[in-house]
């Protein structure tokens, strides 16, 4: 087993971009293949689950490698969806197009939210991000006439274009329902944002924001700009989360308050801190227990002969179960154990490079995150 | 679909190519045969019916909506031991979306996807269930009995497989107006609103009789704890009369908070935001147990539109208390769980309305053509027709008293926009001896 890794290893491409898209190239047939080979209901859970990984992607390039905490990404996805809402309904924008201004709206918002965060640091950061998790959606709630109030913003997603169920229907012979054209929008999105971001930690910039979270002072000696790159940090990470928003809305078809509640930014949080801090891998681990554990638990519960509600009411419990055991016995995340079986055999062909800069992804500083506690 | 079916079948042959015939005819082999023939309805089979709904079981609107599922599953329980209808068992699940519309939409795709249900009856909440309103329609998937008051459920035209069910908020603000202007017609009417359809579409059809009488109209957003400002806003415009379209909470905060400023207008809460019980048990709660239970609301005003817990001698709660003793679980009945055995027992008139064999389409038509006329638990006829999906279409209004309720009115029924308020002469014959609807099947 560990000698296959080793051998798998040393047959990856040298550089960083192309051993990134011979990743995601082969992420996505296995995508295919599992969007192909599952039934509507998985599809529609795999694109809730597209979602959660795009913004979770994003939140653990601020927590987990410049190491601000944000608890107000589910606001920020709140910005992207109602973005995309009101673009999509004018009839005439194209929606990747309204994708991407979504995207870019939540990054100009990021900029102003990134700048105060900079200043601020620990319980005040988190804090500050709080407020906006409770302040944005009460403003879709006072500016009533254009976002819905509380019944919120229907949002008219795209159908499935004919040439899209032709070609389902011609390569797998399969039919090619929405919940099939939201999941693949909602994975392509997210193995595109993957691929940018994968690059972007490997980066020049990459270094930098862990050099800042590792020791600020260090960074600042070193001639790093502190302010500058935590904000553009921040801007990255809010670009995600919009790029999130967006999917959502055309998953969910509404932009609704009570869809962006505290618990949202909550659960993403727990997601990146479950799947691995600073880890992309962990970050999709994180949102598919998100997606798939309530469901499975709530499904045990009814085996197990509990009546509907209190079945329901397992689910945030095994949540917190989880999330408190990974704590204790995985600080690491998921990713954190996988990544010591990955490092297991003293390397040979990196022995030569200082040990550090591993050292650095499989250590991720836990110090900001403090514990998110379970799904209230 | 046959028009698709040979344009692909032209693509198919044509090929795009060796390497996409080979993807082709490799994974062809996965999926072939993947098209369903129609020949058996979707959740219906010789001896069941499969039906769903999402409700929040968790989360802060858990408390008392929670209980109405268990209060329809009791009643299904009941007509399943009855023999069910038409020789089929009703098979009811239920999930827990916590009153986010972002659940709905995944607990909807799991019970019509997954779960494959005939029907999704009872769905609560208006931001919850609009996230699923496209997904339902567009699949035909029978939408019968919102649990919500907007006005949202009634678009036959756009939404052709939705219904409402109870009476909307537009109707009740219109029939509170009246009684206010008639009975009281000197009081200075002050307006406490939810900040969303709810209070609009109430508030609207209250205006449309109450006139220059309403001094004052103050919003709350739901979130918000702190009413004070609005009470006091309402006091200081010298309103002695309070009209409440808002939710059970913010009737416990309400109260609380005129407590506090020593205001004392008659209350006049809409039927959303008065059942005693509850608002009884948020009262202590919210006060830390210093005001207690429901004796604050003795002298509320409030409307209804099916008979109480506290009527325990009706003959419909003498029903549905013998239904939660043979078939309900743990707990008391409430208000709540009524609610969810009317619904559930609407419901059984529909498919009993449907005939023998029952199709999703021909649940609706059934629906459309005889809903006018169910005789139910229900104080107002519904409205349904081919033109109109709304739901009930009137309330009385009655002072709550103690643990039960004094009659004020009669059942006055009307319909949105100009429509007159008149009074609802029909006789609720109360229910069939067995407890289980007959409908005849529509032809």
């Amino acid at each position: 087993m560990v000698s296959l890794v080793a051998g798998v290893r040393r047959r990856l491409p040298a550089s960083t971009l192309g051993r990134n898209l011979l990743l995601v190239l082969a992420a996505l047939v296995v995508v295919v293949l599992l969007l192909e080979l599952t039934d509507p209901f998985r599809n529609s859970q795999l694109a809730t689950m597209s979602y959660y990984a795009i913004a979770a992607a994003g939140l653990t390039v601020l927590t987990g490698l410049n190491g601000q905490i944000s608890l107000g990404h589910g606001a920020l996805m709140a910005v992207g969806a109602y973005a995309m809402g009101l673009l999509l309904n004018t009839g005439v924008v194209p929606f990747p197009l309204a994708m991407l201004a979504a995207a870019a709206v939540t990054a100009v918002v990021g900029v102003v939210v990134g700048a105060a965060a900079a200043r601020l640091h620990g319980p005040y950061l988190a804090g500050a991000t709080l407020a906006l998790a409770i302040g944005v959606p009460g403003l879709a709630i006072h500016f009533d006439g254009v976002f819905g109030g509380e019944q919120g913003l229907q949002i008219s997603s795209p159908r499935p274009p004919d040439w899209f169920a032709d070609v389902i229907y011609f390569l797998f012979a399969n039919e090619a329902g929405s919940a099939k054209y939201f999941a693949y929008i909602g994975w392509l999105t997210l193995l595109a944002v993957l691929l940018l971001l994968s690059n972007l930690v490997a980066s020049r910039y990459g270094r930098v924001w862990r050099a800042i979270r590792d020791d600020e002072v260090a960074a600042e000696l070193a001639g790093v700009p502190l302010g500058r790159l935590r904000v553009l940090a921040f801007v990255v990470s809010a670009a995600c989360a919009g790029l999130a928003g967006a999917v959502l809305g055309i998953v969910v078809r509404l932009a609704a308050p009570s869809g962006f509640t505290i618990v949202l930014s909550l659960s993403l949080l727990t997601a990146v801190v479950v799947g691995g801090l600073g880890s992309l891998g962990g970050a999709l681990l994180g949102s598919a227990l998100l997606v798939f554990l309530p469901p499975a638990v709530t499904g045990l519960g009814m085996q197990a002969g509990l009546t509907g509600v209190q079945a329901a009411q397992l689910a945030p419990l095994a949540y917190g179960v989880v999330l408190v055991t990974v704590m204790l016995l995985a600080p690491g995340g998921a990713m954190g154990i996988a990544r010591a079986l990955w490092h297991a055999r003293p390397r040979r062909r990196f022995a030569q490079q200082p040990a550090n800069t591993h050292r650095m992804d499989e250590e991720p500083s836990t110090t900001d995150a403090t514990e998110p506690g379970g799904r209230t | 679909m046959n028009k698709h079916i040979g344009r692909r079948d032209l693509l198919r042959a044509g090929g795009w190519g060796l390497a996409a015939a080979t993807a082709g005819s490799l994974f062809g082999a996965c999926g072939a045969g993947g098209r369903p023939g129609g020949s058996s309805e979707v959740g219906i089979t010789g001896n069941t019916v499969k039906i769903g709904a999402h409700f929040p079981l968790t989360g802060v609107a858990a408390p008392g909506y929670s209980d109405i599922p268990t209060g329809t599953k009791a009643y299904f329980d009941y007509v399943n031991a009855h023999g069910g209808v038409n020789g089929r068992k009703i098979e009811y699940i239920f999930r827990d979306d916590a009153y986010n519309p972002s659940n709905t939409s995944q607990v909807v795709n799991e019970l019509v996807l997954q779960d494959q249900v005939f029907a999704i009856v009872g769905g609560l909440g208006t931001a919850p269930h609009s996230a699923v309103l496209d997904f339902l329609n567009s699949e035909g998937v029978p939408d019968l009995f919102v649990s919500s008051g907007s006005l949202l459920w009634d678009q036959p035209k756009k939404n052709p497989y939705t219904f409402g069910w109870q009476p909307d908020y537009e109707v009740e603000g219109k029939i509170i107006g009246r009684y206010v202007h008639r009975n009281m017609p000197n009081a200075r009417v002050g307006l406490f609103l939810q900040d969303d359809d709810f209070g609009d579409d109430g508030e609207k059809g209250a205006r449309a009789y109450l006139g220059d009488q309403v001094v004052a109209a103050q919003r709350y957003v739901s979130g918000n704890t702190d009413v004070a400002p609005q009470i006091a806003a309402l006091q200081a415009a010298g309103a002695d009369l309070v009209l409440g379209f808002n939710v059970p909470s913010y009737t416990a905060l309400s109260q609380l908070a005129s407590l506090k400023l020593n205001y004392r207008p008659q209350w006049f809460y809409s039927n959303v935001g008065s059942d005693p019980a509850l608002v009884g048990s948020l009262l202590s709660r919210f006060s830390k147990g210093e005001v207690s239970g429901a004796s604050m609301l003795d002298g509320v005003i409030t409307t209804e539109y099916l008979a109480g817990v506290e009527e325990a001698d009706d003959p419909w709660v003498e029903l549905w208390q013998q239904v939660w003793d043979a078939h309900g679980g743990e707990g008391e009945l409430t208000n709540f769980r009524l609610y969810g055995m009317a619904e559930a027992y609407t419901f059984v008139q529909t498919l009993q309305a449907a005939g023998p064999d029952p199709t999703r389409d021909g649940l609706v038509a059934a629906l459309e053509k005889v809903g006018a006329e169910l005789q139910g638990p229900g104080l107002a006829p519904f409205r349904y027709s081919g033109d109109s999906h709304a739901g009930m279409a009137g309330v009385k209004v009655s002072r709550l008293a103690g643990n039960s309720t004094e009659k004020l009115s009669p059942v006055f029924v009307t319909d949105n926009g100009k429509a007159e308020i008149t009074e609802y002469t029909g006789r609720n014959p109360g229910p069939p001896p067995n407890g289980i609807p007959s409908v005849e099947p529509v032809g």
